[in-house]
């Protein structure tokens, strides 16, 4: 019976490795899939370094009225802009809204004869919201007039004989406790997905080719008749799936810390903790989950009568292992036992723990492992018992 | 020997067969004979075992295809309508695994896979992939895979569908000499011509119901004066105002 099986599973193989056409595309996924991953990363790391220290050029209105401000911003990199045709607030808030500028500082026309009086000199800081790219200039900006606000406040304190201090009777310190690692894991997030489809991916061919492939081009009937029970032909066809898969996990994993070791990860103060150590144990934790996978996409591919059907299914299959990841995304969830029977989730819990360079603990992993296992064999023999079905001849 | 007694099968509301009894001798080539859609293809799936009878029985050198179709399977060589071969495998590898699968050991699949390629005049083609073989030639090395195993019975549905004049000569030739070797072969078609010139003993089927059996020239002596199409085209139409009755 085992014999049936090998033989099975190799000539899926030996078919599979002959085929250029789907032996290309297995490759291209993760070869091609790492360097897209690292360059999205890189962009996104490269802009949220790039400002903070870059000079910040803005439009400001009235801004001669206040030429020791213009100094104090200017000495933290923000410069008022030169040439910028605005005539009052309304017009700057229209031009924002256009989105001719980021921002716009506009200084009240009573602000020179306010300031050094007890009523506040008023400053109006006019950006979009809506536009993420605009939010960490304003946010630099904001914090640079407060932080002068602050100055000249404690300054008139002290010129009254009054102890500065007396504003500040609490003082908060903050502590982050995050280490390198798990900020990038933050970043990293979206590997757990990015990994289980590759690896779904490297399956899919033989899963479809298998079933609806077969039956396409009408050599499923003569299979059939062979002395081997169906049953053995499915699991020989889920092997080499299986196989597929994990080879496809495997060169995703060996590509990816090459990408990763491209990205400017500790210019934002952190490390990528990606090394093979890390992606041997990665391997480790989703191997288990092939099996599952295998058996979802033949017990689908079982049931459609060609290629192209199965195909147009199982992009919605490939789609379903994201919806615990959501939720844990959502939810910021920790790996604890409740939770660790659930497949997908589980092994985005791990993967998350080990680039943080967490410890997870040892029963935990197995629950994991024996749970997705257990999954993976239900699924089998309800694909089996599709198999055995008399329609599925077509 | 195959023997089918009281075969019958439905799907939904078509009743594709109705109570089909016929032997099929070793030795002999038996013709089951009949119009599209008349059940012939269901019959040989049955046999086959991938499909089962709702009731009746039938069984293949006195094995029953429902109590043991494994065994069944084993005795039997099968060449479905337009059988697929496996596209990125050469000829000798798509026989080769139909070999391995009925558990030949590797020496004795090595000697049955040239055997069958000089036999069937495939050595030009023995190692090229099947993906651009002509009709003739998937129909040869599909027949080679259902003689890998050296099977005492054959099916084979419409064999000769999409073959040239030539290819159909060889294959007869070739299906006589398996008779000769006392081989049971039992095929469908639903051409007169060719079953004339190739079978032994004749099964014409319609409307899921066996309407004549026997030798062509059994069937001659008992309708005088006309030829095998005629008495064909006879038994079908007097199936079908049989039905409409």
């Amino acid at each position: 019976m085992r014999r049936a099986i090998a033989v099975v599973c190799r000539k899926e193989l030996l078919e599979t490795a002959r085929d250029r056409r789907i032996m290309f595309s297995l490759l291209l996924g993760p070869l091609l899939g790492p360097v897209l991953f690292a360059v999205i990363m890189s962009v996104a790391v490269s802009q949220s370094v790039s400002s903070i220290e870059e000079p910040l050029e803005v439009p400001m209105l009235g801004i001669e009225q206040a030429p020791n401000l213009q100094a104090f911003l200017a000495a933290r990199g923000i410069e008022p802009l030169a040439e910028h045709g605005l005539q009052d607030a309304d017009d700057a808030a229209a031009a924002v809204a256009r989105g001719e500028h980021d921002l716009v500082l506009a200084l009240d026309e009573r602000f020179a004869k306010d300031f050094g009086t007890t009523a506040a000199a008023r400053i109006t800081l006019i950006f979009d919201r809506s536009k993420s790219r605009a939010s960490g200039r304003v946010e630099r900006v904001r914090r640079a007039l407060g932080a002068y606000a602050s100055r000249i406040g404690t300054l008139r304190l002290v010129a009254l004989g009054v102890d500065p201090l007396l504003l500040r009777p609490i003082a908060i310190d903050e502590r982050d406790v995050s280490t390198p690692a798990g900020r990038s894991a933050l970043m990293l997030g979206m590997l757990t997905y990015f990994l289980l489809f590759a690896m779904l991916t490297g399956g899919l061919h033989l899963a479809i080719d298998s079933t609806a492939g077969e039956r396409e081009r009408r050599s499923l009937e003569p299979l059939l008749s062979l002395p081997v029970a169906r049953t053995e032909l499915l699991l020989g066809k889920m092997a080499a799936t299986v196989i597929c898969m994990l080879l496809t996990l495997g060169l995703t994993l060996a590509a990816f810390p090459v990408a990763v070791h491209y990205l400017p990860l500790e210019r934002v103060g952190m490390s990528a903790g990606f090394g093979a150590g890390t992606a041997l144990a990665v391997f480790g934790v989703l191997a288990p989950f092939a099996p599952l996978g295998a058996a979802v996409m033949m017990l689908v591919a079982s049931f459609t009568k060609t290629y192209r059907e199965a195909q147009t299914y199982l992009t919605f299959v490939l789609l379903v292992p994201t919806i615990p990841l959501v939720f844990a995304m959502i939810l910021n969830v920790e790996p604890r036992a409740a939770l660790m029977w659930i497949p997908s989730l589980s092994q985005h819990l791990q993967i998350m723990a080990l680039l943080r360079q967490e410890p997870v603990p040892l029963s935990l992993a197995a629950l994991s492992a024996g749970t997705t296992l257990a999954f993976g064999a239900a699924v089998a023999a309800l694909a089996a018992r599709f198999y055995r079905r008399e329609s599925l001849l077509g | 020997m195959i023997a089918v007694r009281g075969l019958s099968k439905r799907f939904g509301a078509v009743q594709a067969l109705d109570a089909v009894t016929f032997d099929a001798a070793d030795g002999e080539i038996t013709g089951l004979l009949g119009p599209n859609g008349a059940g012939k293809s269901t019959c040989l799936r049955i046999l086959s075992t991938v499909i089962s009878a709702d009731s009746g029985t039938a069984t293949v050198g006195g094995i029953d295809v429902a109590a043991d179709p494994l065994g069944v399977r084993r005795v039997l060589g099968v060449l479905p309508h337009s059988a697929g071969l496996y596209q990125q495998l050469t000829a000798a590898e798509n026989i080769a695994y139909y070999g391995r699968l009925h558990g030949l050991p590797e020496p004795l699949l090595a000697k049955r896979v040239e055997e069958l390629l000089d036999r069937l005049d495939l050595r030009a083609i023995a190692h090229r992939k099947a993906k651009g073989f002509s009709q003739g030639e998937r129909t040869k090395v599909a027949l080679a895979r259902a003689l890998v195993h050296d099977p005492k019975h054959l099916l084979l549905d419409e064999p000769t569908n999409g073959l040239d004049v030539m290819a159909t000569r060889h294959l007869r030739d070739w299906l006589r000499e398996l008779r000769d070797q006392g081989c049971c072969v039992l095929l469908s078609s639903h051409i007169m011509q060719e079953v004339e010139a190739l079978v032994d003993r004749l099964v014409i089927i319609a409307g899921g119901r066996v309407v004549e059996r026997g030798t062509p020239a059994e069937l001659a002596a008992r309708h005088p004066g006309r030829n095998l199409e005629e008495i064909f085209v006879a038994a079908v139409l007097g199936a079908s105002r049989g039905a409409a009755a």
